[in-house]
């Protein structure tokens, strides 16, 4: 599991944000498309692309998109 | 033991219709292209201020006894599922067999389930038949969560409609019910919770407050959080269909119809992908009543019916609040 592909993956639930503005180390949760509905397509992506269910709290507590990545890698070791 | 079949089912909407249009006037920041891409509704139907749960459910099981020329004389036990009873007590149930003149010797109670609902008044209508208690069991849903909803929810708003169904479960009929796979975890209490105006917190908190997101967080309306309800979906759904397939002695490619609960669009397409269910195998009834929860099952059977699209074998699958979850197979 690689962090650039991870960002990628993760800039393409987003309609609105470019994916040029989304890097490592972006709060995530303070991108001005990021909202409720945004989690669903998240949690979505996770699954899809990485087979892995989340903890919806403990997924809460990631930061940046770094922190995120680190969190869907330790789901899938 | 007996079997049970799902002989007739009818559904009532209420009249006031809600549309994306009406919502986004509250709504500014918000487009209808937009609920109606993440949502899948266009519009739904909601209860007027003194229609109850209870009177749409009247209106249900008249529509199913009218349309099917039913002996109400036969009816000998109405159980209905709701989670928005008239009173604390009596049960809702004692006050229909009244109301629809039926006969006194018969049972009558309600049971508190949400979007599981249906599935689970199957399974008691399916015991009551197979016990020898009854032989034609009038099987009601009604629920106005819209109620229960703060007028700034706009998530939810967008979600739910109101509504009631009917369905009469009999010693025959044209599906035969089966074998059920039911779940249930109260650890997600918190994630679908009314919390003020019962026993725990009688009195009213006024404790509103607006998450980060602008949405109204309230003791006193209903709260659901949604991304936990959905990673609950994504954990249990497909687990519960191969529980049930498995007791069915099923496999996916035998079932001919799934019928899931109608959450949102964006869950149900999210369901359907992750099973690899074909999309003609799928039925989806929302757009135009919303989430209706209880309801949505037999809103689906109704018109998947109509459309003549129900046959072989079919899965209803219902799942929400509490958490509690359930499926089961009919064969038609």
């Amino acid at each position: 599991m690689e962090l650039k592909d991870f960002i990628n993956n993760f800039a393409s639930i987003f309609e609105e944000t470019s994916a040029d503005s989304i890097h490592a180390d972006t709060v995530y949760s303070e991108l001005e498309e990021w909202d409720s509905v945004m989690v669903l397509s998240l949690i979505s992506m996770i699954d899809q692309e990485y087979d892995a269910v989340v903890d919806v709290d403990e997924m809460n507590e990631t930061r940046t998109v770094e922190d995120l990545f680190n969190y869907v890698k330790s789901l899938t070791e | 033991m007996k079997k049970a079949f799902i002989k007739y089912v009818a559904y009532c909407l209420p009249d006031k219709v809600v549309t994306n249009e009406a919502i986004v006037n509250d709504f500014p920041e918000w487009s209808v292209e937009k609920i109606t891409e993440k949502v899948g509704v266009n519009q739904r139907h909601v209860a007027a201020e003194d229609e109850t749960a209870t009177d749409l459910a009247e209106k249900a099981a008249i529509k199913l006894i009218e349309e099917n020329n039913i002996d109400k004389e036969i009816i000998d036990f109405v159980i209905l599922c709701t989670q928005s009873p008239d009173y604390f007590l009596p049960t809702s149930a004692c006050l229909l067999q009244t109301r629809l003149g039926l006969r006194q010797d018969i049972g009558a109670f309600d049971f508190n389930l949400g979007c599981s609902g249906y599935v689970y008044g199957l399974s008691i209508a399916k015991g009551l038949i197979a016990g020898g208690i009854a032989e034609n069991v009038l099987l009601l849903t009604a629920e106005t969560y819209n109620k229960y909803l703060h007028p700034k929810d706009k998530g939810n708003r967008t979600i739910f409609g109101d509504a009631a169904s009917a369905t009469l479960v009999s010693v025959d009929g044209e599906a035969e019910v089966l074998d059920f796979a039911l779940g249930t975890n109260g650890k997600g209490a918190n994630n679908l919770i009314v919390k003020s105006g019962a026993s725990r917190l009688p009195e009213k908190q006024n404790d509103l407050l607006f998450d980060k997101n602008g949405n109204p967080v309230s003791s006193d309306h209903l709260f659901m959080n949604g991304a936990q309800i959905f990673a609950f979906t994504q954990r249990n759904v497909p687990k519960v269909i191969n529980e049930v397939l498995e007791k069915n002695n099923l496999a996916k490619e035998d079932i001919d119809m799934f019928v899931l609960h109608q959450a949102n669009r964006y869950m149900l397409d999210f369901l359907r992908n992750k099973m690899d269910i074909p999309e003609d195998k799928f039925y989806i009834f929302m757009e135009n009543v919303g989430n209706t929860v209880s309801n949505s099952i037999p809103l689906c059977l109704v018109e998947a019916h109509k459309e003549n699209r129900l046959k072989g074998n079919v899965l209803l699958c219902g799942f929400g609040v509490g958490y509690s979850w359930g499926a089961v197979i009919l064969k038609m």
